[in-house]
C-alpha cells in the first residue's frame, strides 16, 4: 500500500508539480522584471541608461520629450519608428550580451542593455 | 581699397575698423560687432569695401544704393511643421509670419533657402503644409534635410519632393549671379556618441565640386546641423566638417548658412562666415543653459521676438556677404 501511494507520488503527483513549476516560473521571473523593463527616454537621455535583463525579457522605451527620438542598436540589431511624446517601442532580447543603443537623430544619447 | 581710417559707427559702439590684415576694406571683428548690432534690425552690407549700415525698412538713401547689392536671397530654418506643443501650438502662423516678413523686405529676394526641419515627424502632409505656406513668396526654394525630414525612410521622401537631381543623401550645388551655393546633407548615418556627418562620398563630392572655381568665386555652403563647434555635448557640431572647409580655404568669400540650433549665433574665421539662423517655429536654449536642448516654453508675447528669418545680401565685387538677422516680431 505504501509502496503504491510512493508511485502515485513520484509517478503522478511530481510530474504535475514539476510541470506546474516550469509553468509558474517563467511568468514569474517576467512578472518579477516587469517594472524594470521600461526606459524612459527623457531630457534628451536614457533612464536608466544602462539596463540589466534576463534572457526572454523586453524592455520597453517610452518617449516623454516634445521632441521625437528613434531607438536604434549601435550594431544594426534592433531600431525603432521615429517615436513622438508618449510613444512606445518594445524590443524582446532572446540572446544574452550587451546592447548598446543610441538615438538615431540624437546620436549624443547613448544607452545600454545587458541581458543575461 | 584700405579703409583702416574710417570710422563707420560712433566710437560708443565700437564698430569701427580696426584691423584690416587683408587689406579688403573688412574688418572681422568690426564686421562681428556690426552683426551683433544688426540683431536689432539693422543692415550691414557692404558698398566700395565700406561697411555700411542702416536700420530695416527705413527708405532713406541708403537703401537705394542697398538696391544696387549683386544678389539678395533669404534664410529660413527649422519650421517643424506638426510640431504642436507649449513651446509654439501655431508653427503655421509662425511660418506664415516669416512668409509676410518676407515679402514686406525692401529689397525683393531673388529666391529663398530653407535649412531643413521642414517637417517635425517627416509626414508628408507637413511637407505638403510647408510647401503651401511657401508658395505665397513667389520665389524658388532651396532645400537641405534636416534629421526631422528623414526620419523613416532614409530621406527618400525628402530626396523625391526636394532633391530630384541631388547626389548622394540630397547634396547639389548651383551658381547665382557669381555666387557658388553648395547645399550640403549631415544629418545622415550619425554614429552613436557622434555629431553630424558629412560622410567621405559627400567630401568627395564636395572637393571636386569647387575645383573648377575662381578662388575670386564667394561660396555659400548652407546644410542643417552647424559646420563649426558649438556646443558638442548636445551635438551641435559637425564631425567631419573640417575636412569640407579645408577645400575652400582658397576662396577669398566663404559664407556658411546653418540651423539645427533655433537661435542666431556668428563666427568669422579667416574668409568663412559662420552664421545659424532663427527657427520659424520654437526657440532652444543657449548652449548649456538647460538640461537639454528641448524646445523651450518663453514667456507669453516674446515667442515672435525669438523666431525669425536671415536677409543676406551680396555686392558683386566685394568679399564678405552682409547676413541680416530679422525677428518676426
Amino acid at each position: 500500500m505504501k509502496n503504491k501511494i510512493l508511485i502515485a507520488i513520484v509517478g503522478v503527483a511530481l510530474p504535475l508539480a514539476l510541470t506546474a513549476l516550469f509553468m509558474i516560473y517563467p511568468a514569474r521571473v517576467k512578472g518579477q522584471d516587469a517594472k524594470s523593463t521600461e526606459v524612459r527616454v527623457d531630457n534628451f537621455t536614457f533612464a536608466p541608461d544602462t539596463l540589466t535583463v534576463p534572457v526572454n525579457s523586453t524592455v520597453t522605451w517610452v518617449n516623454k520629450d516634445d521632441i521625437p527620438h528613434v531607438i536604434a542598436s549601435s550594431d544594426g540589431v534592433f531600431k525603432s519608428k521615429a517615436l513622438d511624446t508618449d510613444q512606445k517601442y518594445s524590443y524582446t532580447f532572446t540572446k544574452a550580451g550587451t546592447y548598446p543603443y543610441y538615438c538615431s537623430i540624437h546620436p549624443k544619447m547613448v544607452g545600454k542593455v545587458l541581458v543575461q | 581699397m584700405r579703409m583702416t581710417n574710417t570710422k563707420l559707427f560712433n566710437k560708443a559702439s565700437n564698430g569701427f575698423i580696426e584691423h584690416d590684415p587683408t587689406q579688403d576694406g573688412i574688418d572681422r571683428r568690426g564686421f562681428l560687432k556690426c552683426m551683433a548690432w544688426a540683431g536689432t534690425g539693422a543692415l550691414c552690407v557692404m558698398q566700395g569695401g565700406v561697411l555700411k549700415s542702416f536700420a530695416l525698412g527705413s527708405q532713406d538713401s541708403s537703401i537705394k544704393s542697398h538696391k544696387t547689392a549683386g544678389l539678395s536671397f533669404v534664410q529660413i530654418s527649422d519650421s517643424h511643421m506638426g510640431f504642436n506643443k507649449p513651446a509654439n501650438p501655431d508653427v503655421v502662423g509662425t511660418l506664415r509670419a516669416a512668409v509676410d516678413k518676407i515679402n514686406a523686405l525692401p529689397r525683393q529676394p531673388e529666391f529663398i533657402l530653407h535649412t531643413g526641419d521642414i517637417s517635425h515627424l517627416s509626414n508628408p502632409e507637413e511637407f505638403d503644409n510647408v510647401d503651401q505656406i511657401l508658395k505665397a513668396t513667389n520665389r524658388e526654394v532651396f532645400f537641405v534635410p534636416g534629421e526631422h525630414d528623414v526620419l523613416n525612410d532614409d530621406g527618400k521622401m525628402f530626396r523625391e519632393r526636394y532633391a530630384k537631381n541631388a547626389k548622394g543623401a540630397g547634396w547639389y550645388s548651383f551658381d547665382k549671379n557669381g555666387v557658388h551655393f553648395i547645399g550640403l546633407v549631415n544629418v545622415m548615418n550619425l554614429k552613436a556618441g557622434g555629431l553630424g556627418t558629412l560622410g567621405n562620398e559627400q567630401l568627395e563630392w564636395l572637393e571636386d565640386d569647387v575645383t573648377h572655381l575662381k578662388s575670386s568665386t564667394p561660396i555659400v555652403v548652407f546644410a542643417h546641423i552647424p559646420l563649426w563647434t558649438i556646443y558638442p555635448q548636445w551635438g551641435w557640431g559637425t564631425e567631419d566638417s573640417a575636412q569640407a572647409l579645408s577645400y575652400l580655404k582658397r576662396f577669398g568669400s566663404v559664407t556658411v548658412l546653418n540651423g539645427h540650433i533655433h537661435q542666431t549665433m556668428q563666427k568669422v574665421e579667416g574668409n568663412v562666415t559662420f552664421h545659424t539662423a532663427y527657427s520659424t517655429a520654437f526657440v532652444q536654449p543657449a548652449p548649456g543653459k538647460a538640461d537639454s536642448p528641448g524646445p523651450m516654453k518663453v514667456p507669453d508675447g516674446q515667442l515672435l521676438s525669438l523666431l525669425g528669418i536671415t536677409d543676406v545680401n551680396y555686392v558683386q565685387g566685394k568679399h564678405a556677404l552682409a547676413v541680416v538677422d530679422s525677428s518676426l516680431a
